[in-house]
């Protein structure tokens, strides 16, 4: 069965979805992305779907599962490039994607992505600081 | 009103949502809908295939594009023998899910569409029909 690629650059899961999904190809890249951010550690999930024209409701729903399981496996997701006609009619639909953070572009969306990552990990530091002094 | 062209395809599985979705866009642009008029037609079809899938366990879409006066138009009917809506005014609310969805299809289908009519007998099958006007 064809597959959508995930690729990794350091600590985040890039995805780039170039071609029309099919729902069980979208159910497929759920199950292969919650399954890499636990095998990698990745910290960060970013969605590049600039080049795809139709974001339906399943395939919405597909990405703000793919949020949820991500924060619940201590990644940050980062949805980009969504196109204007998809944002329109994805509103009008109903579809908000709540929980989902978004970003213009690829290079906004791994600023963002490393920005939330870095901060996670300081604040960490930070309580384990205080832990040793307490 | 005339009726200028039409096709029918079948719909049974998600592969053949995929390709409504591709001859849906092509006419669009043909009839010289704007982008978002596309997009919303496009995710329009896929809502209303995924129900026929899903719901009405496979059927067929006819699509017409029409010529009424100055105005053009695309008509999509989406016909299946599945088991039909019990309650159609439930089906239209928001958020009301039989299946695994979010209960936008129907709902929001209707808000991306100039027309939409809807007739279920349960036991029999459901047709659905929407138009876009240009």
């Amino acid at each position: 069965m064809e597959r959508i690629p995930i690729l990794k650059m350091g600590d985040v899961l890039l995805v780039t979805i170039q071609v029309d999904m099919h729902d069980q190809l979208a159910l497929a890249l759920q199950d292969d992305l919650t399954a890499k951010i636990s095998h990698t550690g990745a910290r960060g999930v970013l969605i590049d779907i600039s080049a795809v024209e139709v974001v339906d409701s399943f395939i919405g729903r597909m990405i703000a599962n793919i949020a949820a399981m991500a924060r619940i496996l201590d990644a940050q997701t980062v949805l980009v490039g969504m196109q204007p006609a998809v944002a329109i009619t994805l509103v009008e639909l109903g579809l908000t994607l709540p929980g989902v953070r978004t970003a213009l572009n690829v290079e906004r969306g791994m600023a963002l992505l490393r920005a939330e990552v870095e901060s996670a990990s300081r604040s960490l530091l930070g309580k384990a600081d205080d832990d040793t002094q307490g | 009103m005339t009726t200028l062209r039409d096709e029918t395809l079948e719909v049974r599985a998600s592969a053949d949502v995929v390709r409504l979705r591709q001859v849906v866009r092509s006419w669009a642009a043909e009839l010289g809908f704007s982008l978002v008029d596309q997009t919303k037609l496009v995710t329009g079809a896929s809502e209303l295939g995924r129900n026929t899938v899903e719901h009405g366990h496979g059927g067929q879409v006819r699509l017409e594009m029409l010529n009424d006066d100055n105005r053009r138009g695309l008509r999509m009917t989406f016909e299946d023998q599945g088991p039909g809506i019990p309650d159609v005014h439930l089906a239209l609310t928001d958020g009301y899910s039989t299946g695994a969805g979010l209960g936008l299809g129907l709902s929001g289908t209707r808000r991306l569409m100039s027309e939409f009519r809807i007739h279920s007998e349960v036991g029999k099958g459901t047709q659905v029909q929407v138009v876009r006007w240009r």
